[in-house]
This record gives structure tokens, C-alpha cells and sequence, in this order.
């Protein structure tokens, strides 16, 4: 039965990534992407890799869709380019092809089972105080990857300020519609937004023993904060707020400062203080979820627009 | 253990908090403030790996290599970060006067110094380039080449004009191609070993393991660093990239960025791969090298704009890092030493140089308005500064002593022609007649009588005599011992033995 489920779940998956490129409107393809992105998250759930699956749908399927449908209202209707080659699909195609069976191959002769560090982790992590190996992971293992990809995401906001028209970055992005919404957005968002929070939060929550944690609930709170935006509940806010940079920089920066706190407790850095692992790890996760959540968002609105005369 | 490993990717964050919290010129000074720290804390590890004779290092965690990440600076890492942080540090100071005075006016794009998005920019290429320079452990390398990614794409659309967007584009995309490439062999690596610690890896694949999976693996990440380090063919998007930046930028993506995937190339090479499949790679990177110095250098000699002729040139010059790697991995005799020393120090001036020159070519452009060479005859009577820190720069590039350049060419032809590879002898030499040529005619040109009266105005002293010190800088690399230099194989083979406790 699982059987015939993965198989179907594969073929599925071929069909949706060769709709993603065959289909010719930019649109239609962004939304063969997004639905691509929610099988592909059933396939790492086969894979019992939860924490990925999770990911994949709230970043790679979600957060990606809603930025690519954005550019694709922005581009013309009709694009003017001239029409490619006609040689170029058919060697595209073969080079993909190619490509994928080289992989195949590469990934077939892999030994098996697969050389891991899971074991060396399922050693440490009771003194973490952690349930979910992913969560150790990520915040205490290899806590310098993760530290530095939240800085990665706050540069990939200041590239998106770097195109405003306003080198100071100051302003209100763009809304993202001129009309008022119509009436069943804003009820939407008054309806979904409460239960949304409260999963996002949730899933921050659950993520110190189950599958979670702050990048997916991150993405569900900026879903949610983009929600009320679309109703017209929340006003998009100003760039240059105080407020909005101290949450910007509390997941990155609080969590550094936790690593520098770290050689007077644990006498290393990015050591947590012992005894109170599990406290502080969570304390971390809460303001890195809260960055998360504010820059998404902020990345989706687009670059300000500048200051306003008022 | 040593603590400023681990300050010298992070204290340069510090400084991206005032500079989104408090006004623009409280943040730009303190970056600057940090840019200083960063060469002052990169300073102190090079002193100290000389000192100590061997490589430092750190557990990030307290957790040793496998499980945890280590950080570790050998003699070759440190040298590379001394150098970055130096021209991160210059680079910095001339972005942030405005042209003519030392008072900036904000918010005057254009007429005045760099906006603070270009300092938070460079804050995290210090940490990015530290980071790549200091991590053992493949997956860090990738986010550390994922951060500098990020922080030099915007770089080169800061002004925000059409040109600039689609170059920034291509790179991105050439870029973002290279992450994916570089990640598919680490995750290969991963499925065959288990670790993915550089040292832990060398151990294992020294003994062969791996087979035609782990030669896969290398050459995925490999053609994924030359995409982001612009090698022959993939150099694409380096020349619209590099030339159409504001001057500041192009200067640090020009001499700084494209090294630490070089860096990475090297690292990969020299210490991972076991010997006899870095035999069979090193001429396939040789050719793509050679390719890269005769075609890149031919192209620059027809380029009618002078960013752009400096842009090719980088292009070209790149090629000869990957000379190195065939006449490094021939032999364990004293010239594959000299070739190490030889490409290291090619690196190191080159940074230098490159530096000065698009700096002096920004402020040449923004004393006559255009960089068109056809009108920039006399040039050199507004601007001697910056024409003069442009043609030392130059020397290096043309491998004219006294200059880092030279030594470099000389220890790579020394090497080559003691091994009998008459060709990579031949391409060195041709590559520095293609140098001159395109050097030269620059210099004729600004030094030529005007056509037409010149406009009145004159250069930037004050940031034309910044480009000019990293030309010197370029020349004082040339008083190097033409030896292998001890200090760069400290530290190697790569180990964690009396490194950790």
C-alpha cells in the first residue's frame, strides 16, 4: 500500500515539476510551482523527515509562491522578448536529463546504510535537555550555521531596501493592492489570522521536542502578519521604525549575544549556561522566530518606497 | 583554543546594530570603527600563528570536529584574511567622503559618500571572507558563501540604475547556480562519509575511499566555486557585474570577493583531494586558467571603457591562480612549493592592486565625467594621484618589478620551467605582454596632451592618496624573498592534532 502511495506520490511529482516548465504563462507556472512545493513536502514526510516537509511547504511552496505571484502581477502582460531558439528546449531537456541520471547514479552508488552523525547526536542530546534531535541540531551542535543563516535572511532584506528609491531606506513598501480589499479578504483575515497565530506559535512551541520550530513557525506568523495586510486589518509599516529594526535584529543579535554570554557561563562560545540548556535554547528560538516571522514579511512588501510628505 | 577566531566573524556584526539603529553617520563611523578592528584582530592571528609556528583553532561550542563546527587559521588562511581586512578597511574609508571635501552631505546620491546600506554590505563581507577563510567544515563553507553571495549582489545595484539591476541579476543567478552546484557535492560527500570536517574527510579520502562518487562530488563543488569566483568559461557575469558598481564596490568585488571561492578551490585541491586525483585536475584547471589569461587579456586590450578594461583584466588575471594547481600537486619537491607560495602571493597582490586601480579609475571617471578612454587624453594633469596609483597597480599586473605581481609570475615560471611545463611557462609570459599592453595604453593616454581644454576641476586628493597606498602595498609584497615563504605551509597537512585541546 505505502508502496503504491510513493509511487504515485513520484509520478505525481515528475508531472508537476514538467508542468512547472512546460506550462507557458508565468502565472499558471508560479501556481503549478506552489503546488509542486506541497507535494514535494508529502515526499519528505515520507522520508519521516517532518521538520523538512514542514519547511518545505511554509518557505519553498508558500512564502516563494506568494513572492513569485507578486513579480509576476508586476511583469507585462505580454512579454516582448523574442521567441527563443527552437533548438534550446530540446537541448535544455537533454542536458536536464542527462544531469538527473548522472545524479541518480551518484546517489545510487552512495553506501548504504548511509554513514551518519545521528548516533554521535543521539548521544549528546540528553544533555541538552532537547527532545528533538533537529532542534539540537540546529541551536546547540552546529548553532554557528544557524546563527549566520539568520544573518544571511536579514542581508537578503537589506538587498531587497537596497533597490528603494531612497538610499536611506526609509518609507512604507508599496501596498500591495490599491483598492480596498474587498469585503471577504478582510473577513478572512479577521477569521483565520487568531488561529493562524496560535499554529505559528504552536509549532515555535512544540518544536523543542517534536517536529518545529522557528523557521516554520516564523513563516506561519509572517503568512499571518501578510493576511492581515492583504484585509486591510494592519497598516504596512514604516522601515525606519525603531521597533521594527529591534525585532529585525533580536533573532540574529540576541542569539549572538547569547553565544558571547556563553564564555562566562560555559567558558565557550555559543555554549549554553548548564543547568538552564533548555531554558535559554528556547528563549533563542522565541526571538529568532520573531525575526523570521518580521523579515519574511518585510521581504514579501517589496523595498519602501521612501520617506512620505505628509 | 583561541577566542579570536571566533571574534573575527563576529565583531564585525557588531557593527551592522548601530547602523540600523542609529542615524547614518554615528553607524558609518562605527563601521569604520569595526573595519579597523577586524584588521587589528586578523593582525593578531597572523602574529600569533607566526609566533606559535602552527595553526590555531577553536570548537564552537565546546564541541569537537565531527559533531560540532571547528574554526582553524593556518599560515594560508591568515595571510588571506590579513589581506582582505586591509582592503575591506581602505575601501571603507573611501566611501565615506564625498568627492572634493571630507564634510559628507547626506542623502545626496551620487555627490557624497557611500549610503550606510553599502557599509552594512561591507561589515558582512569581512564576516563572510573571515568565515570562508576559517571554516573546516563544508557545510559552514557553504553558508559562509551564501553570506558573502548576499552581500555582494546588492553591492553592485546600489545606485539603482538599469544596467546595474540586470549585471546584479547575472550574478545572482551565476551565483545562486554555484551555491546549488557547491551544495550537491557537499550533500554527495555527506552520503559517503558521514562527516563532513575538512580534516576528518582528507584522512578518509587519502586512503582512497570514495571511488568516482567522491571525484564527483569534488568536481560539482569545484565547477560550483568557479561559477562564484568567475573562472574561465563561467566569467560571464563578472565584467557588466564589477564594471557598472560604484567605484568602491567594484573594488572590493574585484579584489576581495572572487578569493575566497579561489581560496575554497585551493583548500578543496591542495588539502582534501588525495594526491593522485588532484594530479589528474590540476591541468583541467590550468587550461581553464590559460583560456581565461589569453582570452580575458584579449578582450580587455579592445574594451573603449576603463572600468571595463579592469573588469576583463580581473577576468584574466584570476587564470593565473590556476596555473598553481597543476605545478603545486606535481610533485612534494621544494617547486611545487615555490608554485604555492608563487599563486598565494599572486592572490595577495593582486587583491592589492586590483584595488587601487578601480579606485584611481572611479576617481579618474568622476573628475571628467565619463571613463570613455578615447577622452581621457591629459587626463593625468587633473588627476596624478590617481593616475599614478593607477599605473603602479598596474606594474603588478604586468609582473614588472618591483611588485607583488612579479615575484608571483617569477616563482609560478620558475616552478613551471624546473617541471617542464614549457606551456603554463609560456602563458605566463603572454598573459603579462597582454598586461602591459592594456596598462600601457591607459597610461599613454592620460599622460598624452589634451585634445580639448579640460574641464576645471581636479581629483579627490585625500581618497586618490587611499588608492595609492594600496598600490604601495602591491609593490611592498615585490621585497619578498623569491622562496617558498614558511609561513604559508604552517599548519598543513590539515589536522586537529595540537590544535584542539
Amino acid at each position: 500500500m505505502s508502496l503504491l502511495f510513493d509511487a504515485v506520490l513520484c509520478l505525481l511529482l515528475l508531472a508537476g515539476a514538467l508542468g512547472v516548465v512546460a506550462t507557458g504563462a508565468a502565472r499558471a507556472a508560479v501556481i503549478a510551482f506552489i503546488g509542486y512545493g506541497l507535494l514535494l513536502g508529502l515526499a519528505w514526510v515520507r522520508l519521516a523527515a517532518v521538520d523538512v516537509a514542514l519547511t518545505e511547504i511554509a518557505i519553498g511552496s508558500g512564502i516563494s509562491g506568494v513572492v513569485l505571484l507578486r513579480c509576476v502581477r508586476a511583469l507585462p502582460a505580454t512579454p516582448k522578448a523574442p521567441a527563443p531558439n527552437p533548438l534550446l528546449r530540446p537541448l535544455a531537456a537533454m542536458v536536464s536529463i542527462a544531469i538527473a541520471v548522472a545524479l541518480g547514479a551518484a546517489v545510487l552508488a552512495l553506501p548504504e546504510p548511509a554513514p551518519s552523525r545521528a548516533a554521535d547526536v543521539a548521544t549528546a542530546l540528553p544533555a541538552t535537555d532537547l527532545g528533538n534531535p533537529v532542534t539540537g541540531v540546529l541551536l546547540v551542535f552546529r548553532a554557528l550555521d544557524t546563527l549566520l543563516e539568520k544573518v544571511v535572511l536579514l542581508l537578503s532584506l537589506v538587498g531587497v531596501w537596497a533597490l528603494s528609491r531612497d538610499p536611506a531606506c526609509r518609507g512604507r513598501p508599496d501596498p500591495l493592492s490599491l483598492e480596498p480589499a474587498p469585503a471577504p479578504s478582510a473577513f478572512l483575515a479577521r477569521v483565520l489570522a487568531p488561529v493562524g497565530v496560535l499554529v505559528g506559535l504552536y509549532l515555535l512551541w512544540a518544536g523543542a521536542d517534536h517536529p518545529g520550530g522557528a523557521f516554520q513557525s516564523g513563516a506561519v506568523l509572517a503568512a499571518m502578519g501578510l493576511l492581515l495586510v492583504m484585509g486591510d486589518q494592519i497598516r504596512i509599516p514604516a522601515t525606519q521604525n525603531r521597533g521594527l529594526r529591534l525585532m529585525l535584529l533580536a533573532g540574529p543579535f540576541g542569539f549572538l549575544a547569547v553565544g558571547f554570554a556563553g564564555w562566562a557561563t560555559a567558558g565557550v562560545f555559543l555554549g549554553y549556561p548548564p543547568g538552564a540548556e533548555k531554558a535559554v535554547i528556547i528563549a533563542v528560538e522565541v526571538a529568532i522566530t520573531l525575526s523570521i516571522a518580521v523579515t519574511l514579511g518585510l521581504i514579501v512588501l517589496g523595498p519602501p518606497a521612501g520617506e512620505e510628505r505628509s | 583554543m583561541s577566542a579570536l577566531l571566533v571574534l573575527a566573524i563576529t565583531a564585525p556584526l557588531l557593527g551592522l546594530v548601530p547602523l540600523l539603529l542609529l542615524g547614518p553617520r554615528t553607524g558609518e563611523r562605527a563601521a569604520l570603527g569595526m573595519l579597523a578592528v577586524n584588521v587589528a584582530i586578523t593582525a593578531g592571528i597572523a602574529e600569533r600563528v607566526a609566533q606559535g609556528g602552527r595553526a590555531l583553532g577553536y570548537a564552537v561550542g565546546g564541541f569537537a570536529p565531527p559533531l560540532g563546527v571547528g574554526l582553524r587559521a593556518d599560515g594560508f588562511a591568515a595571510a588571506m584574511m590579513l589581506m582582505a581586512a586591509l582592503v575591506l578597511l581602505f575601501t571603507g574609508l573611501f566611501a565615506m567622503t564625498g568627492p572634493g571635501d571630507m564634510t559628507r552631505k547626506v542623502n545626496a546620491r551620487g555627490s557624497a559618500g557611500m549610503p550606510s546600506t553599502f557599509f552594512i554590505l561591507l561589515l558582512s563581507l569581512a564576516c563572510a571572507l573571515n568565515l570562508a577563510f576559517l571554516a573546516q567544515d563544508l557545510f559552514t563553507l557553504y553558508v559562509a558563501l551564501e553570506l558573502l553571495t548576499f552581500a555582494a549582489v546588492p553591492l553592485v545595484c546600489l545606485e539603482g540604475k538599469a544596467g546595474q539591476l540586470s549585471a546584479a541579476l547575472t550574478y545572482l543567478l551565476f551565483a545562486l547556480f554555484g551555491s546549488v552546484l557547491y551544495l550537491l557535492g557537499v550533500v554527495l560527500i555527506y552520503g559517503l562519509f558521514g562527516t563532513l570536517d575538512i580534516a576528518h574527510l582528507a584522512g578518509l579520502m587519502a586512503h582512497g575511499a570514495g571511488g568516482w562518487t567522491a571525484a564527483a562530488a569534488l568536481a560539482l563543488m569545484s565547477a560550483g566555486l568557479m561559477a562564484k569566483a568567475a573562472l574561465f568559461p563561467l566569467h560571464l557575469w563578472l565584467p557588466p557585474a564589477h564594471s557598472g558598481a560604484p567605484p568602491a564596490a567594484s573594488a572590493v568585488l574585484s579584489a576581495v570577493v572572487i578569493k575566497a571561492p579561489l581560496f575554497l578551490l585551493v583548500r578543496l585541491w591542495s588539502d582534501l583531494a588525495p594526491l593522485p586525483l588532484a594530479q589528474v585536475a590540476g591541468p583541467v584547471f590550468a587550461v581553464c586558467g590559460a583560456a581565461a589569461i589569453v582570452f580575458c587579456g584579449v578582450v580587455a586590450l579592445a574594451q573603449e571603457r576603463l572600468k571595463l578594461l579592469i573588469a576583463y583584466s580581473t577576468a584574466a588575471q584570476i587564470g593565473y591562480l590556476c596555473l598553481m594547481f597543476p605545478l603545486a600537486a606535481s610533485s612534494d619537491g621544494p617547486w611545487s612549493a615555490l608554485a604555492w607560495t608563487g599563486g598565494t602571493l599572486h592572490l595577495v597582490s593582486h587583491a592589492l592592486s586590483k584595488a587601487a586601480m578601480f579606485l584611481a579609475a572611479g576617481l579618474i571617471a568622476e573628475t571628467m565625467g565619463h571613463d570613455r578612454l578615447s577622452g581621457l587624453g591629459g587626463v593625468g594633469r587633473l588627476a596624478p594621484v590617481s593616475v599614478a596609483a593607477f599605473g603602479l597597480g598596474g606594474l603588478s599586473l604586468m609582473g614588472l618589478p618591483p611588485s607583488g605581481g612579479f615575484v608571483a609570475k617569477v616563482m609560478l615560471l620558475t616552478s613551471a620551467l624546473q617541471q617542464g611545463s614549457w606551456w603554463i611557462a609560456t602563458v605566463v609570459l603572454v598573459g603579462g605582454l597582454l598586461a602591459g599592453g592594456y596598462v600601457l595604453r591607459v597610461v599613454v593616454i592620460a599622460l598624452q596632451h589634451p585634445d580639448s581644454d579640460l574641464p576645471d576641476v581636479r581629483e579627490c586628493r585625500w581618497r586618490a592618496l587611499i588608492a595609492l597606498a594600496l598600490a604601495f602595498g602591491a609593490m611592498l609584497v615585490g621585497f619578498m624573498p623569491l622562496s617558498p615563504l614558511p609561513f604559508l605551509e604552517i599548519g598543513r597537512p590539515l589536522t586537529w592534532e595540537s590544535v584542539l585541546p
